[in-house]
Protein backbone atom coordinates (compact mmCIF):
# COMPACT_ATOMS: atom_id res chain seq x y z
CA UNK A 1 0.00 0.00 0.00
CA UNK A 2 2.70 2.46 0.93
CA UNK A 3 4.86 1.27 -1.81
CA UNK A 4 1.94 2.42 -4.51
CA UNK A 5 1.78 5.96 -2.53
CA UNK A 6 4.37 7.86 -4.11
CA UNK A 7 3.75 6.65 -7.76
CA UNK A 8 -0.24 7.32 -6.92
CA UNK A 9 0.79 11.02 -5.63
CA UNK A 10 2.59 11.81 -8.53
CA UNK A 11 0.09 10.75 -11.17
CA UNK A 12 -2.71 12.76 -9.16
CA UNK A 13 -0.88 15.54 -9.03
CA UNK A 14 -0.36 15.13 -12.73
CA UNK A 15 -3.75 14.68 -13.30
CA UNK A 16 -5.07 17.83 -11.18
CA UNK A 17 -1.88 19.81 -13.05
CA UNK A 18 -3.75 19.04 -16.49
CA UNK A 19 -6.92 20.02 -15.25
CA UNK A 20 -5.97 23.23 -14.24
CA UNK A 21 -4.39 23.93 -17.62
CA UNK A 22 -7.63 22.87 -19.40
CA UNK A 23 -9.59 25.10 -17.22
CA UNK A 24 -8.44 28.24 -19.27
CA UNK A 25 -9.52 26.68 -22.81
CA UNK A 26 -12.69 25.30 -22.03
CA UNK A 27 -14.30 28.31 -20.33
CA UNK A 28 -12.70 30.89 -22.48
CA UNK A 29 -15.83 31.65 -24.55
CA UNK A 30 -17.54 31.85 -21.44
CA UNK A 31 -15.49 34.26 -19.76
CA UNK A 32 -15.24 36.24 -22.78
CA UNK A 33 -18.88 36.68 -23.00
CA UNK A 34 -18.89 37.69 -19.61
CA UNK A 35 -15.96 40.40 -20.06
CA UNK A 36 -17.90 41.72 -23.12
CA UNK A 37 -20.68 42.19 -21.23
CA UNK A 38 -18.71 43.95 -18.35
CA UNK A 39 -17.78 46.30 -21.77
CA UNK A 40 -14.14 44.87 -21.59
CA UNK A 41 -11.51 44.84 -24.90
CA UNK A 42 -12.19 41.69 -26.54
CA UNK A 43 -11.15 40.09 -29.65
CA UNK A 44 -12.96 39.34 -32.22
CA UNK A 45 -15.55 41.81 -30.19
CA UNK A 46 -19.14 39.97 -31.02
CA UNK A 47 -19.99 36.55 -29.76
CA UNK A 48 -21.33 35.72 -33.16
CA UNK A 49 -17.89 36.23 -34.96
CA UNK A 50 -15.82 34.70 -31.36
CA UNK A 51 -18.09 31.38 -32.42
CA UNK A 52 -16.10 30.09 -35.54
CA UNK A 53 -12.86 30.96 -33.88
CA UNK A 54 -11.04 27.60 -32.20
CA UNK A 55 -10.49 28.61 -28.20
CA UNK A 56 -7.01 28.17 -28.50
CA UNK A 57 -6.98 30.90 -31.37
CA UNK A 58 -9.63 32.92 -28.33
CA UNK A 59 -6.82 32.31 -25.84
CA UNK A 60 -3.93 33.84 -27.42
CA UNK A 61 -5.50 36.57 -28.40
CA UNK A 62 -7.12 37.45 -24.86
CA UNK A 63 -4.65 36.11 -22.65
CA UNK A 64 -5.59 38.91 -20.10
CA UNK A 65 -9.19 37.25 -19.91
CA UNK A 66 -8.11 34.00 -19.15
CA UNK A 67 -8.09 34.25 -15.32
CA UNK A 68 -11.62 35.17 -14.96
CA UNK A 69 -12.11 31.36 -16.40
CA UNK A 70 -10.75 30.21 -12.95
CA UNK A 71 -13.61 31.65 -10.90
CA UNK A 72 -16.75 31.62 -13.13
CA UNK A 73 -20.53 31.04 -11.47
CA UNK A 74 -21.40 27.91 -14.35
CA UNK A 75 -18.46 27.10 -15.84
CA UNK A 76 -17.96 24.60 -18.39
CA UNK A 77 -15.27 23.07 -16.18
CA UNK A 78 -14.78 23.83 -13.31
CA UNK A 79 -12.13 24.14 -11.55
CA UNK A 80 -10.64 21.33 -8.83
CA UNK A 81 -10.77 24.02 -6.29
CA UNK A 82 -14.39 25.09 -7.10
CA UNK A 83 -15.85 21.07 -6.89
CA UNK A 84 -13.63 20.74 -3.90
CA UNK A 85 -15.47 23.53 -2.08
CA UNK A 86 -19.23 22.50 -3.35
CA UNK A 87 -18.31 19.69 -2.09
CA UNK A 88 -17.69 20.76 1.46
CA UNK A 89 -20.08 23.24 1.32
CA UNK A 90 -22.74 20.35 0.91
CA UNK A 91 -20.96 17.98 3.13
CA UNK A 92 -18.52 18.85 6.58
CA UNK A 93 -19.53 22.03 6.76
CA UNK A 94 -23.69 21.34 6.37
CA UNK A 95 -22.22 18.73 9.28
CA UNK A 96 -20.59 21.13 11.27
CA UNK A 97 -24.02 23.30 11.05
CA UNK A 98 -25.85 20.18 12.18
CA UNK A 99 -27.90 20.15 9.30
CA UNK A 100 -26.37 16.51 8.10
CA UNK A 101 -30.05 14.90 7.34
CA UNK A 102 -31.10 18.48 5.59
CA UNK A 103 -32.30 17.77 1.61
CA UNK A 104 -29.32 20.32 0.46
CA UNK A 105 -26.61 17.69 2.24
CA UNK A 106 -24.82 15.34 0.01
CA UNK A 107 -24.73 13.00 3.10
CA UNK A 108 -28.58 12.78 2.91
CA UNK A 109 -29.04 11.88 -1.00
CA UNK A 110 -25.28 9.56 -0.64
CA UNK A 111 -27.47 7.91 1.90
CA UNK A 112 -30.60 7.49 -0.10
CA UNK A 113 -28.39 6.08 -2.96
CA UNK A 114 -26.34 4.09 -0.92
CA UNK A 115 -29.38 2.36 0.54
CA UNK A 116 -31.06 1.11 -2.68
CA UNK A 117 -27.15 0.29 -4.18
CA UNK A 118 -27.12 -2.54 -0.62
CA UNK A 119 -30.08 -3.81 -1.47
CA UNK A 120 -29.63 -4.29 -4.80
CA UNK A 121 -26.38 -5.39 -4.82
CA UNK A 122 -26.87 -8.36 -2.08
CA UNK A 123 -30.03 -8.76 -4.11
CA UNK A 124 -27.75 -9.40 -7.59
CA UNK A 125 -24.97 -10.90 -6.27
CA UNK A 126 -27.24 -13.96 -4.64
CA UNK A 127 -28.69 -14.26 -8.23
CA UNK A 128 -25.48 -14.40 -9.81
CA UNK A 129 -23.92 -17.07 -7.49
CA UNK A 130 -27.34 -19.15 -7.65
CA UNK A 131 -27.42 -19.14 -11.63
CA UNK A 132 -23.54 -19.69 -12.02
CA UNK A 133 -23.80 -22.85 -10.08
CA UNK A 134 -27.28 -23.74 -11.86
CA UNK A 135 -24.92 -23.06 -15.17
CA UNK A 136 -22.15 -25.02 -14.61
CA UNK A 137 -24.07 -27.88 -12.79
CA UNK A 138 -26.87 -28.31 -15.52
CA UNK A 139 -26.53 -28.12 -19.27
CA UNK A 140 -30.04 -27.42 -19.71
CA UNK A 141 -29.57 -24.59 -17.67
CA UNK A 142 -26.58 -23.45 -19.11
CA UNK A 143 -28.08 -24.13 -22.80
CA UNK A 144 -31.33 -21.88 -21.76
CA UNK A 145 -30.20 -19.36 -19.66
CA UNK A 146 -26.19 -18.01 -20.78
CA UNK A 147 -27.83 -16.60 -23.93
CA UNK A 148 -30.52 -14.66 -21.86
CA UNK A 149 -28.05 -13.50 -19.15
CA UNK A 150 -26.03 -12.05 -21.96
CA UNK A 151 -29.01 -10.31 -24.26
CA UNK A 152 -30.37 -9.00 -20.64
CA UNK A 153 -27.40 -7.08 -20.54
CA UNK A 154 -27.86 -5.54 -23.74
CA UNK A 155 -31.77 -4.02 -22.31
CA UNK A 156 -31.16 -0.51 -21.66
CA UNK A 157 -31.99 -0.51 -17.97
CA UNK A 158 -32.56 2.87 -17.95
CA UNK A 159 -35.73 2.67 -20.38
CA UNK A 160 -37.26 -0.22 -18.10
CA UNK A 161 -36.81 2.34 -15.08
CA UNK A 162 -40.40 4.27 -15.69
CA UNK A 163 -41.99 0.73 -16.23
CA UNK A 164 -40.84 -0.70 -13.33
CA UNK A 165 -41.77 1.83 -11.33
CA UNK A 166 -45.52 2.27 -12.98
CA UNK A 167 -45.68 -1.37 -12.71
CA UNK A 168 -44.19 -2.11 -9.01
CA UNK A 169 -46.63 0.90 -7.88
CA UNK A 170 -49.64 -1.42 -9.70
CA UNK A 171 -48.83 -4.53 -7.41
CA UNK A 172 -48.20 -2.79 -4.09
CA UNK A 173 -45.37 -1.90 -3.85
CA UNK A 174 -44.65 1.78 -2.95
CA UNK A 175 -41.17 4.13 -2.54
CA UNK A 176 -39.11 4.50 -5.11
CA UNK A 177 -36.10 2.54 -2.92
CA UNK A 178 -37.60 -1.05 -4.26
CA UNK A 179 -37.81 -0.39 -8.23
CA UNK A 180 -33.81 1.17 -7.79
CA UNK A 181 -32.95 -1.82 -5.99
CA UNK A 182 -34.26 -3.84 -8.86
CA UNK A 183 -32.46 -1.93 -11.21
CA UNK A 184 -29.15 -2.36 -9.02
CA UNK A 185 -29.62 -5.98 -8.90
CA UNK A 186 -30.05 -6.11 -12.59
CA UNK A 187 -26.91 -4.56 -13.70
CA UNK A 188 -24.94 -6.08 -10.64
CA UNK A 189 -25.74 -10.32 -11.28
CA UNK A 190 -24.26 -10.34 -14.62
CA UNK A 191 -20.30 -9.23 -13.56
CA UNK A 192 -21.05 -11.75 -10.44
CA UNK A 193 -22.64 -14.86 -12.59
CA UNK A 194 -19.63 -14.41 -15.35
CA UNK A 195 -16.86 -14.13 -13.01
CA UNK A 196 -18.49 -17.25 -10.97
CA UNK A 197 -18.97 -19.68 -14.45
CA UNK A 198 -15.58 -18.50 -15.57
CA UNK A 199 -14.11 -19.23 -11.39
CA UNK A 200 -16.45 -22.70 -10.79
CA UNK A 201 -14.62 -23.56 -14.04
CA UNK A 202 -11.36 -23.01 -13.18
CA UNK A 203 -9.97 -26.08 -11.99
CA UNK A 204 -7.71 -27.94 -14.21
CA UNK A 205 -9.08 -31.54 -15.28
CA UNK A 206 -5.95 -32.86 -13.53
CA UNK A 207 -7.26 -31.45 -10.46
CA UNK A 208 -10.64 -32.47 -10.91
CA UNK A 209 -9.61 -36.16 -11.98
CA UNK A 210 -7.24 -36.15 -8.60
CA UNK A 211 -10.70 -35.52 -6.55
CA UNK A 212 -12.37 -38.21 -8.42
CA UNK A 213 -9.79 -40.73 -7.27
CA UNK A 214 -10.22 -39.80 -3.98
CA UNK A 215 -13.73 -40.73 -4.21
CA UNK A 216 -15.27 -37.56 -3.63
CA UNK A 217 -18.43 -37.25 -4.73
CA UNK A 218 -19.83 -33.65 -6.79
CA UNK A 219 -20.37 -32.11 -3.02
CA UNK A 220 -17.56 -32.42 -1.70
CA UNK A 221 -15.78 -31.65 -5.01
CA UNK A 222 -17.75 -28.17 -4.99
CA UNK A 223 -17.26 -27.55 -1.99
CA UNK A 224 -13.34 -28.20 -1.61
CA UNK A 225 -12.29 -27.52 -5.09
CA UNK A 226 -14.46 -25.16 -7.72
CA UNK A 227 -15.42 -23.14 -4.77
CA UNK A 228 -12.69 -22.17 -3.24
CA UNK A 229 -11.38 -21.85 -6.74
CA UNK A 230 -13.83 -19.19 -7.62
CA UNK A 231 -12.90 -17.22 -4.53
CA UNK A 232 -10.36 -14.97 -6.50
CA UNK A 233 -12.34 -14.61 -9.49
CA UNK A 234 -16.10 -13.67 -6.98
CA UNK A 235 -14.00 -11.30 -5.82
CA UNK A 236 -12.79 -9.57 -8.58
CA UNK A 237 -16.43 -9.77 -9.89
CA UNK A 238 -17.93 -8.45 -6.39
CA UNK A 239 -15.33 -5.44 -7.26
CA UNK A 240 -17.09 -5.02 -10.51
CA UNK A 241 -20.84 -5.99 -9.43
CA UNK A 242 -21.06 -2.87 -6.43
CA UNK A 243 -19.63 -0.30 -8.91
CA UNK A 244 -22.60 -1.41 -11.31
CA UNK A 245 -25.49 -1.32 -8.29
CA UNK A 246 -23.90 2.04 -7.30
CA UNK A 247 -24.02 3.08 -11.36
CA UNK A 248 -27.85 1.05 -11.25
CA UNK A 249 -29.02 2.79 -8.34
CA UNK A 250 -27.92 6.27 -9.72
CA UNK A 251 -29.16 5.80 -13.36
CA UNK A 252 -32.28 4.64 -11.87
CA UNK A 253 -32.77 8.03 -10.34
CA UNK A 254 -32.04 9.79 -13.82
CA UNK A 255 -34.91 9.31 -15.95
CA UNK A 256 -37.83 8.50 -13.52
CA UNK A 257 -37.94 12.47 -11.72
CA UNK A 258 -36.55 11.61 -8.56
CA UNK A 259 -35.65 14.26 -5.90
CA UNK A 260 -33.64 12.35 -3.72
CA UNK A 261 -30.19 10.54 -4.41
CA UNK A 262 -26.81 11.44 -6.44
CA UNK A 263 -28.77 10.58 -9.50
CA UNK A 264 -31.24 12.86 -8.73
CA UNK A 265 -28.82 15.88 -7.92
CA UNK A 266 -27.02 15.27 -11.36
CA UNK A 267 -30.41 15.87 -13.19
CA UNK A 268 -31.26 18.42 -11.12
CA UNK A 269 -27.90 20.01 -11.80
CA UNK A 270 -28.21 19.73 -15.56
CA UNK A 271 -32.00 20.96 -15.64
CA UNK A 272 -30.83 24.24 -14.14
CA UNK A 273 -27.69 24.54 -15.66
CA UNK A 274 -25.44 24.28 -12.87
CA UNK A 275 -22.95 22.57 -13.49
CA UNK A 276 -20.94 23.15 -9.88
CA UNK A 277 -23.99 20.55 -8.61
CA UNK A 278 -23.38 18.19 -10.94
CA UNK A 279 -20.02 18.01 -10.61
CA UNK A 280 -20.15 17.49 -6.91
CA UNK A 281 -22.55 14.87 -7.07
CA UNK A 282 -20.39 12.92 -9.43
CA UNK A 283 -17.50 13.80 -7.07
CA UNK A 284 -19.43 12.31 -4.43
CA UNK A 285 -20.62 8.95 -5.97
CA UNK A 286 -16.52 8.48 -6.89
CA UNK A 287 -16.01 8.80 -3.60
CA UNK A 288 -19.13 6.36 -2.47
CA UNK A 289 -17.68 3.75 -4.63
CA UNK A 290 -14.08 4.06 -3.62
CA UNK A 291 -15.21 3.56 -0.38
CA UNK A 292 -17.08 0.77 -1.21
CA UNK A 293 -14.55 -1.11 -3.89
CA UNK A 294 -12.00 -0.67 -1.32
CA UNK A 295 -13.63 -2.13 1.73
CA UNK A 296 -14.42 -5.27 -0.94
CA UNK A 297 -10.73 -4.95 -1.93
CA UNK A 298 -9.65 -5.38 1.51
CA UNK A 299 -11.50 -8.24 2.34
CA UNK A 300 -9.95 -9.74 -0.43
CA UNK A 301 -6.50 -9.23 0.44
CA UNK A 302 -6.98 -10.82 4.07
CA UNK A 303 -8.98 -13.52 2.70
CA UNK A 304 -6.78 -14.71 0.03
CA UNK A 305 -3.84 -14.59 2.19
CA UNK A 306 -5.63 -16.85 4.59
CA UNK A 307 -6.58 -19.43 1.96
CA UNK A 308 -3.18 -19.38 0.94
CA UNK A 309 -3.67 -17.61 -2.26
CA UNK A 310 -1.63 -15.31 -3.44
CA UNK A 311 -2.75 -11.41 -3.11
CA UNK B 1 -58.50 -17.47 -17.48
CA UNK B 2 -58.09 -20.08 -20.08
CA UNK B 3 -54.84 -17.88 -21.19
CA UNK B 4 -53.13 -18.59 -17.77
CA UNK B 5 -53.51 -22.05 -17.86
CA UNK B 6 -52.79 -22.47 -21.64
CA UNK B 7 -49.32 -20.32 -20.25
CA UNK B 8 -48.95 -22.84 -17.74
CA UNK B 9 -49.07 -25.81 -19.55
CA UNK B 10 -46.82 -24.14 -22.01
CA UNK B 11 -44.01 -23.79 -19.66
CA UNK B 12 -44.34 -27.29 -18.19
CA UNK B 13 -43.79 -28.47 -21.86
CA UNK B 14 -41.11 -26.31 -22.88
CA UNK B 15 -39.47 -27.48 -20.02
CA UNK B 16 -39.50 -30.68 -20.42
CA UNK B 17 -38.61 -30.31 -23.91
CA UNK B 18 -35.96 -28.47 -23.05
CA UNK B 19 -34.33 -31.27 -20.40
CA UNK B 20 -35.21 -34.11 -22.96
CA UNK B 21 -33.01 -32.27 -25.22
CA UNK B 22 -29.90 -31.50 -23.61
CA UNK B 23 -29.55 -34.89 -22.37
CA UNK B 24 -30.19 -36.93 -25.60
CA UNK B 25 -27.43 -37.88 -28.12
CA UNK B 26 -28.02 -34.25 -30.05
CA UNK B 27 -27.73 -32.00 -26.51
CA UNK B 28 -23.87 -30.93 -27.70
CA UNK B 29 -24.74 -30.20 -31.36
CA UNK B 30 -24.97 -26.49 -32.25
CA UNK B 31 -29.13 -26.99 -33.26
CA UNK B 32 -29.18 -27.89 -29.96
CA UNK B 33 -27.69 -25.10 -28.85
CA UNK B 34 -29.99 -22.31 -30.76
CA UNK B 35 -33.31 -24.38 -29.82
CA UNK B 36 -33.02 -24.68 -26.07
CA UNK B 37 -32.22 -20.98 -25.44
CA UNK B 38 -34.90 -20.38 -28.28
CA UNK B 39 -37.31 -22.41 -26.54
CA UNK B 40 -36.97 -20.77 -23.24
CA UNK B 41 -37.25 -17.19 -24.72
CA UNK B 42 -40.42 -18.51 -26.24
CA UNK B 43 -42.06 -19.49 -23.28
CA UNK B 44 -41.38 -16.37 -21.26
CA UNK B 45 -43.00 -14.52 -23.71
CA UNK B 46 -45.98 -16.77 -24.10
CA UNK B 47 -45.87 -16.54 -20.11
CA UNK B 48 -45.85 -12.45 -20.66
CA UNK B 49 -48.92 -12.59 -23.33
CA UNK B 50 -50.81 -15.05 -20.84
CA UNK B 51 -50.27 -12.65 -18.37
CA UNK B 52 -51.09 -9.78 -20.15
CA UNK B 53 -54.04 -11.05 -21.76
CA UNK B 54 -55.25 -13.08 -18.50
CA UNK B 55 -55.36 -10.44 -16.17
CA UNK B 56 -56.41 -7.98 -18.85
CA UNK B 57 -53.64 -5.62 -18.16
CA UNK B 58 -53.50 -2.71 -20.07
CA UNK B 59 -51.37 -1.57 -23.03
CA UNK B 60 -50.34 2.03 -21.49
CA UNK B 61 -48.74 -0.36 -18.42
CA UNK B 62 -47.24 -3.25 -20.31
CA UNK B 63 -48.02 -4.06 -24.01
CA UNK B 64 -48.77 -8.16 -24.88
CA UNK B 65 -45.33 -9.43 -26.49
CA UNK B 66 -47.85 -9.64 -30.01
CA UNK B 67 -48.80 -5.83 -29.39
CA UNK B 68 -45.07 -4.70 -29.89
CA UNK B 69 -44.23 -7.30 -32.23
CA UNK B 70 -46.94 -5.61 -34.53
CA UNK B 71 -45.27 -2.14 -34.24
CA UNK B 72 -41.83 -3.33 -34.93
CA UNK B 73 -43.29 -4.27 -37.97
CA UNK B 74 -44.90 -1.00 -38.43
CA UNK B 75 -42.38 1.03 -37.80
CA UNK B 76 -39.19 -0.63 -39.27
CA UNK B 77 -37.96 2.43 -41.33
CA UNK B 78 -37.84 4.37 -38.07
CA UNK B 79 -36.29 1.63 -36.08
CA UNK B 80 -33.33 1.60 -38.22
CA UNK B 81 -32.65 5.09 -38.37
CA UNK B 82 -32.29 4.58 -34.74
CA UNK B 83 -29.98 2.42 -34.98
CA UNK B 84 -27.96 3.83 -37.53
CA UNK B 85 -27.74 6.93 -35.03
CA UNK B 86 -26.95 5.32 -31.95
CA UNK B 87 -25.11 1.80 -32.67
CA UNK B 88 -23.21 2.46 -35.31
CA UNK B 89 -22.39 6.14 -34.90
CA UNK B 90 -22.07 6.92 -31.42
CA UNK B 91 -21.60 3.03 -29.82
CA UNK B 92 -19.68 1.56 -32.14
CA UNK B 93 -17.17 4.41 -32.99
CA UNK B 94 -16.84 5.09 -29.16
CA UNK B 95 -16.46 1.43 -28.62
CA UNK B 96 -13.30 1.16 -31.15
CA UNK B 97 -11.99 4.34 -29.98
CA UNK B 98 -12.05 3.91 -26.83
CA UNK B 99 -10.70 0.02 -26.63
CA UNK B 100 -8.00 0.98 -29.53
CA UNK B 101 -6.65 3.62 -26.58
CA UNK B 102 -6.98 1.61 -23.63
CA UNK B 103 -5.05 -1.24 -25.01
CA UNK B 104 -2.40 1.29 -26.46
CA UNK B 105 -1.62 3.34 -23.14
CA UNK B 106 -2.24 -0.07 -20.83
CA UNK B 107 1.20 -1.24 -23.38
CA UNK B 108 2.79 1.84 -22.63
CA UNK B 109 2.34 2.38 -18.80
CA UNK B 110 3.08 -1.00 -18.81
CA UNK B 111 7.20 -0.77 -19.44
CA UNK B 112 7.05 1.88 -16.58
CA UNK B 113 6.76 -0.18 -13.21
CA UNK B 114 6.87 3.56 -11.47
CA UNK B 115 3.61 4.41 -13.79
CA UNK B 116 2.03 0.97 -13.62
CA UNK B 117 2.33 1.35 -9.62
CA UNK B 118 0.53 4.96 -9.95
CA UNK B 119 -1.94 4.08 -12.90
CA UNK B 120 -3.73 1.07 -11.54
CA UNK B 121 -4.79 2.20 -8.18
CA UNK B 122 -6.65 5.12 -9.93
CA UNK B 123 -7.81 3.09 -13.10
CA UNK B 124 -9.13 0.36 -10.58
CA UNK B 125 -10.87 3.55 -9.10
CA UNK B 126 -12.10 5.53 -12.37
CA UNK B 127 -13.30 2.03 -13.93
CA UNK B 128 -15.46 1.52 -10.47
CA UNK B 129 -16.93 4.96 -10.81
CA UNK B 130 -20.80 5.54 -12.35
CA UNK B 131 -19.29 7.12 -15.17
CA UNK B 132 -22.90 7.81 -16.90
CA UNK B 133 -22.79 10.67 -14.96
CA UNK B 134 -20.73 12.83 -17.01
CA UNK B 135 -23.15 11.76 -20.08
CA UNK B 136 -24.74 15.89 -19.01
CA UNK B 137 -21.66 17.64 -19.17
CA UNK B 138 -20.38 15.70 -22.16
CA UNK B 139 -23.77 16.68 -24.10
CA UNK B 140 -22.92 19.69 -22.94
CA UNK B 141 -19.65 20.18 -24.22
CA UNK B 142 -19.60 18.05 -27.48
CA UNK B 143 -23.24 18.95 -28.84
CA UNK B 144 -26.50 17.03 -29.18
CA UNK B 145 -25.20 14.43 -32.01
CA UNK B 146 -22.92 11.02 -32.21
CA UNK B 147 -20.06 12.75 -31.32
CA UNK B 148 -21.21 13.49 -27.56
CA UNK B 149 -22.41 9.95 -27.60
CA UNK B 150 -19.20 8.65 -28.93
CA UNK B 151 -17.14 10.42 -26.06
CA UNK B 152 -19.45 8.90 -23.23
CA UNK B 153 -18.70 5.94 -24.64
CA UNK B 154 -14.76 6.30 -24.99
CA UNK B 155 -15.04 7.36 -21.25
CA UNK B 156 -16.90 4.02 -20.18
CA UNK B 157 -15.04 1.84 -21.58
CA UNK B 158 -11.62 3.10 -21.57
CA UNK B 159 -11.04 2.36 -17.59
CA UNK B 160 -12.47 -1.45 -17.76
CA UNK B 161 -10.40 -2.18 -20.78
CA UNK B 162 -7.13 -0.63 -19.25
CA UNK B 163 -7.36 -2.06 -15.88
CA UNK B 164 -7.80 -5.71 -17.15
CA UNK B 165 -4.85 -5.32 -19.96
CA UNK B 166 -2.81 -4.00 -17.15
CA UNK B 167 -3.11 -7.08 -14.99
CA UNK B 168 -3.60 -9.94 -17.93
CA UNK B 169 0.04 -8.36 -18.59
CA UNK B 170 1.38 -9.50 -15.46
CA UNK B 171 -0.37 -12.49 -15.68
CA UNK B 172 2.91 -14.79 -17.18
CA UNK B 173 4.28 -15.98 -14.40
CA UNK B 174 8.10 -16.27 -13.38
CA UNK B 175 9.10 -19.87 -14.64
CA UNK B 176 7.53 -18.64 -18.20
CA UNK B 177 9.50 -15.44 -17.71
CA UNK B 178 12.83 -17.38 -16.77
CA UNK B 179 12.09 -19.23 -20.28
CA UNK B 180 11.95 -16.27 -21.95
CA UNK B 181 15.37 -15.09 -20.80
CA UNK B 182 17.28 -17.96 -20.67
CA UNK B 183 16.03 -17.94 -24.76
CA UNK B 184 17.70 -14.90 -24.56
CA UNK B 185 14.41 -13.30 -25.81
CA UNK B 186 14.10 -9.06 -26.08
CA UNK B 187 11.35 -6.70 -24.06
CA UNK B 188 9.45 -6.87 -27.62
CA UNK B 189 9.71 -10.86 -28.00
CA UNK B 190 8.83 -11.48 -24.82
CA UNK B 191 5.92 -8.98 -24.90
CA UNK B 192 4.64 -10.41 -28.03
CA UNK B 193 5.15 -14.14 -27.64
CA UNK B 194 4.31 -14.55 -23.86
CA UNK B 195 2.74 -11.61 -22.26
CA UNK B 196 -0.03 -10.68 -24.96
CA UNK B 197 -1.46 -13.84 -25.26
CA UNK B 198 -0.97 -14.51 -21.57
CA UNK B 199 -3.21 -11.71 -20.94
CA UNK B 200 -5.68 -11.94 -23.70
CA UNK B 201 -8.40 -13.58 -21.40
CA UNK B 202 -7.92 -10.68 -19.34
CA UNK B 203 -8.04 -8.26 -22.09
CA UNK B 204 -11.34 -10.16 -23.65
CA UNK B 205 -13.14 -10.09 -20.04
CA UNK B 206 -12.79 -6.12 -20.39
CA UNK B 207 -13.79 -6.39 -23.92
CA UNK B 208 -17.05 -7.84 -23.12
CA UNK B 209 -17.82 -5.77 -20.26
CA UNK B 210 -17.32 -2.78 -22.28
CA UNK B 211 -19.50 -3.98 -24.95
CA UNK B 212 -22.69 -3.88 -22.86
CA UNK B 213 -21.36 -0.56 -21.38
CA UNK B 214 -20.74 0.80 -24.68
CA UNK B 215 -24.57 0.96 -25.47
CA UNK B 216 -26.06 1.95 -22.12
CA UNK B 217 -23.84 5.17 -22.61
CA UNK B 218 -24.97 5.79 -26.28
CA UNK B 219 -28.58 5.34 -24.73
CA UNK B 220 -28.00 7.46 -21.40
CA UNK B 221 -26.02 10.56 -23.32
CA UNK B 222 -29.39 11.01 -25.56
CA UNK B 223 -31.78 11.30 -22.80
CA UNK B 224 -29.65 14.70 -22.08
CA UNK B 225 -29.96 15.73 -25.84
CA UNK B 226 -30.20 14.01 -29.15
CA UNK B 227 -31.26 14.82 -32.54
CA UNK B 228 -34.76 13.71 -33.28
CA UNK B 229 -33.66 10.33 -33.66
CA UNK B 230 -31.60 7.69 -31.93
CA UNK B 231 -32.77 5.08 -29.94
CA UNK B 232 -32.21 7.09 -26.13
CA UNK B 233 -34.66 9.48 -27.84
CA UNK B 234 -37.47 7.70 -29.23
CA UNK B 235 -37.31 5.54 -25.70
CA UNK B 236 -37.70 9.32 -23.60
CA UNK B 237 -40.32 10.44 -25.82
CA UNK B 238 -41.93 7.23 -25.96
CA UNK B 239 -42.07 6.66 -22.22
CA UNK B 240 -43.93 10.51 -22.20
CA UNK B 241 -46.52 10.25 -24.81
CA UNK B 242 -47.40 6.65 -23.29
CA UNK B 243 -46.43 4.64 -26.94
CA UNK B 244 -44.52 1.96 -24.62
CA UNK B 245 -45.35 -0.74 -27.15
CA UNK B 246 -42.84 1.54 -29.38
CA UNK B 247 -40.33 1.51 -26.74
CA UNK B 248 -40.65 -2.39 -26.18
CA UNK B 249 -39.83 -2.62 -29.80
CA UNK B 250 -36.81 0.05 -29.71
CA UNK B 251 -35.65 -2.00 -26.66
CA UNK B 252 -35.82 -5.44 -28.42
CA UNK B 253 -33.67 -3.67 -31.00
CA UNK B 254 -31.39 -2.80 -28.11
CA UNK B 255 -31.20 -6.39 -27.05
CA UNK B 256 -29.91 -7.47 -30.46
CA UNK B 257 -27.41 -4.76 -31.27
CA UNK B 258 -26.21 -5.03 -27.59
CA UNK B 259 -26.26 -8.88 -28.50
CA UNK B 260 -24.32 -8.89 -31.65
CA UNK B 261 -21.57 -6.50 -29.94
CA UNK B 262 -21.22 -9.18 -27.48
CA UNK B 263 -21.00 -12.25 -29.51
CA UNK B 264 -18.85 -10.78 -32.17
CA UNK B 265 -16.57 -10.10 -29.18
CA UNK B 266 -17.06 -13.56 -27.61
CA UNK B 267 -16.52 -15.37 -30.98
CA UNK B 268 -12.95 -13.81 -31.67
CA UNK B 269 -12.46 -14.26 -28.37
CA UNK B 270 -12.90 -18.47 -28.37
CA UNK B 271 -10.36 -18.04 -31.64
CA UNK B 272 -7.58 -16.35 -30.06
CA UNK B 273 -7.94 -17.79 -26.30
CA UNK B 274 -8.35 -21.42 -27.55
CA UNK B 275 -6.01 -22.71 -25.01
CA UNK B 276 -7.47 -21.54 -22.05
CA UNK B 277 -9.39 -23.98 -19.72
CA UNK B 278 -12.49 -22.36 -19.08
CA UNK B 279 -12.30 -22.41 -23.35
CA UNK B 280 -11.09 -26.05 -23.49
CA UNK B 281 -13.47 -27.45 -20.45
CA UNK B 282 -15.98 -26.11 -22.67
CA UNK B 283 -15.37 -27.36 -26.09
CA UNK B 284 -14.94 -31.23 -24.37
CA UNK B 285 -18.24 -31.21 -22.91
Amino acid sequence: MMRNLIPVLTVLIGIVAIWYLAVAPMNIRVSLDQAERAGLQVTPERAVERRDVSSWVLLANNFEHAGAGYSLDRPRLPTPQQVGQELWKTTGAMVMKGRTWSKRSLIYHGWITLRSTFWGFLLGTSIGIALSIAIVYSRVAEMSLMPWAIISQAVPIVALAPMIIVLSSQIGVDGRGFPKALISAYLCFFPVLVGMVKGLRSPQAEQLDLLKTYNATGFETFLKLRLPASVPFLFTSLKVGIAAALVGAIVGELPTGAISGLGARILIGDQFGNPLAIWSALFAAAILAGVLVTLLDRTQAVLLRQMGMRS
Amino acid sequence: MSWLVFALIFWLAAWGCNIALANSRMGSSTAARIVIPVIFGATILVIWEGLVRGFGISPAILPAPSAVGQTFVNSTDLLIEDVRQTVLKGALRGYLIGAVAAFVVAILIDRSPFLTRGLLPIGNFVAALPIVGIAPILVNWFGFDWQSKAAVVVVMVFFPILVNTVQGLREADTMQRDLMKTYAASYGQTLIKLRIPAAMPFVFNGLKVAATLALIGAIVAEYFGSPTRGMGFRISTGVGNLSIDLVWAEIAVAAVAGTTMYGLVAWIEKRVTYWHPSQRGRAKS
